[in-house]
């Protein structure tokens, strides 16, 4: 079966950084895959690659069979690609219902909708409401409803991440990459957030790829692992035989052999 | 000190008037003219004691953490302010004192006279900036001070004393202009306005280089310099506007200017 | 959700203005004009600062608006006003859609030092020409409307209810654009222009339609100044009158359009009393009044309607 997300040879160095080495992956459509690694392995430098923020030095990605590695980012994304960030990327200023109006709005402008001489409150392609009532039901997806109305400035740390995940996935995109979704969320919430996140993800039919430290959640959401150590993928296999691969477990989860 | 200072042209403007005012009481009461360079520089530090730290306690010190266009338009509106101040002070007639220029006389370079006080221009410039280039780098409160600019926050935690800091800078950067003006003033008429094409112009100055970097403003001076004098010599059409031309190429090529910093990474 | 009302308040208002205009003084007609003038140019930056950007070069299409309206006048003898604002409003789009192309990129102090220089630029192009008069400039002949010549009775009042129609017509047609998605992007593009991008749309592009807009707003205004001064001058282009119009924009505030209008004219009446009352320190006052804006008033005028629409 073609991979949904192929990349080839990958290579990128900053300087004496090497943070890719020629990386190979081939992601298959519906898969969860897990990226595991130490900081500094090259696992967000290989997101930012496929999302076109940062350009290979060789190598190409393919996505459904096309050439995206010299695309922006915001074609990227339009032909249906998403991600969220370590840090949760969102517009400070404004609330949280207002956040994902921006995110609805770019989708209906993409469309072709919505524009200057258009009727008021048009559907939104995907959601067949009009805008406010698309963004009620991904809040209420997410359970953000009750922070609608407040600033994304003064929210707790796991709701920012919430919020920036389902910014990313106001498009319904066909790929979506999570870069640490739960890192910086308390120990209680990072279940819960995966959980949520994972059921609005397959009732969408996403193929998903997630950045985590936490290998418990690895091995409870992930149904491929993908280790990196050094720029270099050093394992890719299913959870359990990932984990329990020698140099996984040395250069990753930093168990030293016993002797 | 990542902040856009218009109020620099204000400084250039009060040791332009400081200078020509204290210089020619001097001469005037027949004091010897050889230390009128002295006083010069005499009258451009006392100016700047006497106002820069007024504004920057005063005023800059609660405005540090504001966005950098607000910033900018602070410093405009002490701009404005300081102009009338100067025009009160000093009245809106010209000042001149030629004799520091004068005393000196000029010397001949390849059949051209050329005035000798323009090489203590040079000579001024040469060792501000390689004493400014040598306190940031080689000192350890120039050290301390590129800290603090990079993080004002974390330089407070670890004990720097950061709005001493910021005061002495400020008061530093202000002084330098102040000299400027001041030993400007022997070669020109001073008048009101004095600062205003000066501001404009360091800015595009400042742009070409590269913010925050010294070797790109040395850089960004000496080509504002080299196309004014060119164009005023082979094309007098352009000489009001070619510097702005000339910004504008720059940034079209180096968007951030010849010598920018690197950008720490955002996602 | 509320009805939006914004067009009835300024629709009346404006029925007011002209309704009274008759009865006014000649000298508050005037005013009330300028204040049009740099209320469409301010209504322009306000667009560009929503996304967070400060253009110091606005004078540019400012004067290309009244030079092209003055020259329609001089070398073509057209007077007629609603023709002279259309004039200038299309050349400095045309500029602004030209020289958008570069701006867009930068942001922050990079694209206001930019803008000044473009400014500068026309400036010094403009002191250089004699065609047009070098630095004294040429005076605009008297305006017509479709045709009528009001003569000097009513000359005054017919220009300011022209000024008012077409401002009112400006602050419709942007209030209905900040409805748009694109129009909602500028606050985005502000917080975080890299999530914009990941969002699928292009900053750059949204910032030139802004810069556009904005641009033919300062050009409309621009020929509505020349023809209500009866002058123009390179002046017109110089970075401080960028500076008043940003003085005015920051007066403002960014949460309505209508707030530049009622910026511009506070800003004119500050003006003239500061003149009037000391001619040789006005520089002084309106710094301080600035500063005062900026300390006490970050958010301009917009933020105290809406303090006061929260209470009701």
């Amino acid at each position: 079966m073609p991979a949904i997300l192929d990349a080839k040879g990958l290579c990128k160095s900053f300087g004496a950084v090497v943070a890719a080495a020629e990386v190979n992956a081939a992601i298959e459509r519906d898969s969860v895959v897990g990226l595991i690694g130490t900081n500094g392995a090259g696992k967000t430098t290989f997101i930012n690659m496929i999302t076109g923020y940062l350009k290979p030095d060789a190598g190409a990605i393919h996505f459904e069979g096309r050439d995206i590695t010299p695309l922006a980012p915001r074609d990227i994304t339009r032909l249906g690609i998403c991600r969220s960030f370590q840090i949760p990327q969102l517009y400070r200023s404004l609330t949280v219902l207002e956040n994902m109006m921006v995110g609805l709005g770019v989708v209906m402008k993409n469309a072709g909708l919505g524009g200057y001489f258009s009727r008021r409150a048009p559907l939104v392609p995907g959601y067949g409401v009009p805008p406010q009532e698309a963004a009620a039901r991904i809040l209420e997806r997410f359970g953000l409803s009750e922070y609608r109305d407040r600033n994304a400035q003064v929210l707790p740390g796991g709701v920012r991440k919430l919020l920036d995940i389902a910014l990313a996935m106001v498009g319904k995109p066909r790929v979506l990459l999570l870069d640490e979704p739960t890192s910086g969320v308390s120990a209680e919430e990072k279940f819960g957030i995966m959980e949520m996140v994972m059921k609005g993800v397959k009732a969408e039919g996403a193929t998903v790829l997630f950045v985590e430290h936490d290998m418990e959640i690895v091995a409870r959401f992930a149904d491929r692992v993908l280790a990196f150590y050094d720029g270099r993928i050093i394992a890719d296999a299913p959870p359990q035989a990932a984990l329990r691969d020698p140099e996984v477990r040395r250069y990753v989860v930093g168990i030293h052999a016993e002797g | 000190m990542k902040i856009v200072n218009v109020t620099h042209g204000s400084f250039y403007a009060l040791g332009a008037y400081a200078g020509a005012s204290l210089t020619g009481a001097w001469i005037a009461r027949g004091y010897p003219p050889m230390l009128s360079y002295a006083v010069l520089a005499v009258a451009a530090i006392l100016v700047t004691l006497v106002f820069a730290p007024l504004i920057e306690r005063l005023v800059l010190r609660f405005m540090y953490a504001k966005d950098e266009v607000v910033i900018l338009l602070i410093t405009y509106a002490l701009f404005l302010v300081l102009e009338d101040v100067i025009k009160l002070i000093w009245g809106v007639d010209p000042y001149f004192v030629a004799d520091p220029y004068t005393l000196l006389g000029s010397f001949t370079v390849g059949g051209m006279d050329y005035p000798t006080y323009n090489l203590i221009l040079v000579a001024l410039a040469l060792v501000f900036g390689g004493g400014l280039a040598w306190l940031l780098n080689r000192t350890k409160v120039g050290k301390i001070l590129r800290a603090v600019i990079h993080d004002p926050e974390v330089s407070r935690a670890l004990g720097v004393n950061v709005g001493l800091y910021y005061l002495v800078t400020f008061t530093f950067g202000s002084a330098l202009a102040a000299l400027a003006g001041s030993f400007t003033a022997p070669t020109v008429s001073v008048v009101p306005g004095l600062g205003v094409d000066v501001i404009v112009l360091s800015f595009a100055v400042v742009v070409i280089g590269g913010l925050g970097s010294l070797p790109g403003t040395a850089l960004g001076a000496l080509i504002v310099g080299l196309v004014r004098s060119v164009s005023v010599h082979y094309l007098p059409e352009v000489e009001l506007f070619v510097i702005y031309f000339v910004m504008a190429l720059v940034l079209a090529f180096r968007p951030r200017g010849l010598f920018s910093l690197e950008e720490p990474r955002k996602i | 959700m509320r009805p939006d009302r914004t067009p009835l308040v300024l629709g009346a208002v404006l029925a007011a203005l002209v309704a009274a205009g008759p009865f006014l003084p000649q000298w508050a007609l005037f005013i009330l004009t300028l204040a049009f003038s740099r209320g469409l140019v301010a209504l322009g930056l306000m667009l560009l600062l929503r996304a967070g950007l400060v253009s110091f070069g606005q004078a540019l299409y400012y004067c290309l608006g009244a030079y092209a309206a003055g020259a329609l006048g001089r070398f073509y003898g057209v007077s007629d006003i609603f023709v002279e604002m259309l004039a200038g409003g299309a050349v400095a789009a045309l500029a602004g859609l030209v020289l958008g192309f570069l701006l867009a990129r930068y942001r922050g102090i990079f694209f206001g030092l930019l803008s000044l220089a473009l400014s500068m630029i026309l400036y010094g192009v403009i002191v250089k020409n004699e065609a047009l008069g070098s630095t004294d400039g040429f005076n605009v002949a008297e305006s017509s409307l479709f045709g009528w010549r009001p003569g000097e009775d009513w000359l005054r009042y017919a220009v300011m209810a022209a000024a008012a129609a077409v401002s009112l017509a400006a602050a419709l047609l942007v209030h209905r654009y900040l409805g748009t998605p694109l129009g909602r992007l500028a606050p985005a593009i502000k917080d975080n222009e890299i999530r914009v991008e990941y969002m699928g749309a292009s900053a750059r592009q949204a910032v030139h339609v802004k810069y556009v807009i904005a641009a033919a707003l300062a050009g409309v205004g621009g020929a509505l100044a020349a023809t209500t001064v009866g002058h123009i001058d390179p002046d017109m282009a110089y970075w401080t009158t960028s500076g008043e119009f940003i003085f005015v924009t920051i007066l403002a505030g960014t949460g309505n359009v209508a707030a530049p209008f009622a910026g511009a004219l506070i800003y004119g009446a500050i003006y003239s009393t500061a003149y009037d009352l000391s001619p040789n320190t006005w520089q002084l006052s309106l710094g301080a009044a600035l500063l005062a804006l900026i300390v006490f008033l970050p958010e301009g005028l917009s933020s105290l309607l809406r303090r006061h629409a929260r209470h009701s």
